[in-house]
């Protein structure tokens, strides 16, 4: 196809949005109105599953050794167990430290309750290896090897917290991603409809085309453009709003809620549209782009 | 240059528009297809120009089978065919300039050749002042003169014309047909689907009666004789 051609169909296209404006406009507003909500939940999840990748991060195996077991020993097995897949870190807690640890958490204030075992570590056999993971769904084959080796006595595991975390990471998915395929069936819809309102309002001029002998891709091609328009507006806007909404909430909650930001933090907003953002657009371009493709197959019979 | 052989079409219902025509038409002839309303005269345009498919027999323009022709080859085939109608067919929202470039755009010409080109064709049909009119601010003939422009601008070796002068006055209809004579005149084989008998008086051209499908008469430099 000529440049000219291509420009000429671009024309048209953008003459179709014009001659159409109040569908066109419902389009892009449909459009936008899914795309924000989109980018939305894309924010939530992906900063809870940063949440979450932070939370289980800081989830921690504890392993504890037989009576008798050496430091030399512990650390021996905690330098195999780094070599594991999964395994961010290994801390060996000595039996001292878990009792030092054990006052400041239990004896706070009545520290003279704990100088009665001075000289005698109630803890003496709580050497322990504190294993940290990267990822919770690894943990049942972790805690399994490790009570396969020998002097392990007990391993103590944060299952619970685990599973809670990785089911509702799983549930705010599954909902999200149920709401954006509803919403972006509602726009492809929509832009269906405004192109096949294109058609219908430019039916003479089709038959025309055809009688001169136009291409069906000739054809078609105004109104593939027409959707392509519509999906990059109605994409574009909503990411630009949703870009500066998102700093602004991050300022605020950084500003007013400073408890919060201690416990959890948020992922920048340029990172967070490095991805968001093609693919808020590829996903607009690509609704306007297939919405239009089957409504003028469906239309456009040649 | 146009071959017909024991074409018959049927509609779904039963209802048969042509029930077996065979028809010879030179390259560079002029004919008149005359009939009352209901005789086959449009179906036959509609089979020519390949909106319709024929239930029987064969048809072959300019050495194309139509009967094989793919989809896809349709429109290439329609380039070299120009066609207009009774009720003109313009483009109501663009103006005569833009009419007639619409065709060769269609074809993918290039800018500076449909500039060069438009203008030639306006010319010859007497156009070229009202270039920048809409169909709105034309009477009936200089509608039709526009659609002949808009026909002719792709050099087509067939011209058919269905009514052309249907919805035209007695002498804007003898302009129109002195502007096909001239078309013809040029090389374009001109077939004219009509039953307006003045015309067909006037310029003694070759006349075929179609009646209910069948061609019941076929004269050269004949009159309408119905």
């Amino acid at each position: 196809m000529r440049l000219s051609t291509i420009g000429y169909c671009f024309g048209q296209g953008l003459k179709n949005i014009w001659r159409n404006k109040l569908f066109s406009l419902a389009s892009m507003a449909t459009m936008a109105a899914c795309i924000f909500m989109f980018g939305l939940f894309f924010c939530i999840v992906q900063n809870f599953q940063y949440f979450v990748k932070e939370a289980e991060e800081g989830v921690a195996v504890t392993v504890l050794f037989e009576e008798g077991t050496t430091e030399e020993e512990i650390l021996s097995i905690g330098e195999d167990l780094t070599k594991r897949e999964g395994v961010t870190e290994v801390v060996y807690v000595s039996a001292e430290e878990a009792w030092a640890s054990y006052q400041e958490i239990y004896f706070e204030g009545n520290e003279e309750l704990a100088e009665a075992f001075v000289d005698d570590n109630p803890l003496a056999n709580s050497a322990n290896l504190e294993i940290y993971m990267k990822d919770v769904a690894l943990q049942d084959d972790l805690v399994e090897y490790i009570e396969s080796i020998e002097n392990v006595r007990k391993v103590n595991r944060s299952d619970q917290v685990a599973d809670m975390l990785t089911g509702f990471n799983r549930l705010v998915s599954y909902v999200s991603v149920a709401i954006i395929v509803l919403l972006l069936a509602v726009s492809t819809f929509l832009i269906s409809n405004t192109v096949a309102t294109g058609i219908s309002v430019r039916r003479e001029e089709i038959a025309i085309m055809r009688l001169i002998g136009a291409k069906n891709s000739f054809i078609k091609m105004p109104f593939l453009i027409e959707g392509i328009i519509i999906g990059l507006f109605g994409s574009a806007l909503p990411l630009g709003i949703l870009y500066y909404l998102y700093n602004r909430i991050i300022a605020y909650v950084a500003a007013e809620f400073n408890m919060l930001t201690s416990v959890m933090s948020f992922i920048s907003a340029n990172e967070l549209f490095r991805t968001l953002l093609p693919v808020g657009l590829i996903l607009g371009v690509g609704i306007g782009f297939f919405g239009s493709v089957f409504t003028s197959q469906r239309h456009l019979k040649v | 240059m146009i071959v017909l052989e024991n074409v018959v079409k049927s509609y779904p219902n039963g209802v048969g528009a042509i029930n077996g025509i065979s028809l010879h038409i030179e390259r560079g002839e002029f004919v008149f297809v005359v009939g009352d309303s209901g005789s086959g005269k449009s179906t036959l345009i509609k089979l020519l120009l390949k909106e319709l498919e024929p239930t029987e027999g064969t048809i072959r323009v300019n050495g194309v089978l139509l009967n094989r022709l793919k989809k896809k080859a349709i429109p290439k085939y329609r380039r070299k065919v120009g066609c207009v109608f009774q009720d003109f067919r313009l483009l109501k929202d663009r103006n005569v300039y833009e009419n007639v470039a619409f065709a060769q755009r269609v074809v993918a010409t290039p800018t500076r050749e449909i500039k060069k080109n438009v203008p030639a064709m306006l010319s010859l049909v007497g156009l070229a002042e009202k270039y920048r009119s809409y169909p709105r601010q034309l009477s009936g003939g200089e509608q039709q003169r526009v659609a002949l422009a808009r026909a002719l601008v792709n050099s087509p070796d067939i011209l058919l014309a269905d009514e052309p002068t249907g919805n035209l006055d007695p002498k804007t209809s003898r302009e129109i047909m002195k502007l096909l004579e001239e078309i013809n005149a040029r090389g374009t084989t001109v077939l004219v689907v009509t039953h307006d008998q003045a015309i067909v008086n006037t310029l003694k051209k070759r006349v075929i009666r179609v009646q209910k499908g069948i061609i019941t008469g076929d004269e050269k430099e004949s009159g309408y004789i119905g």
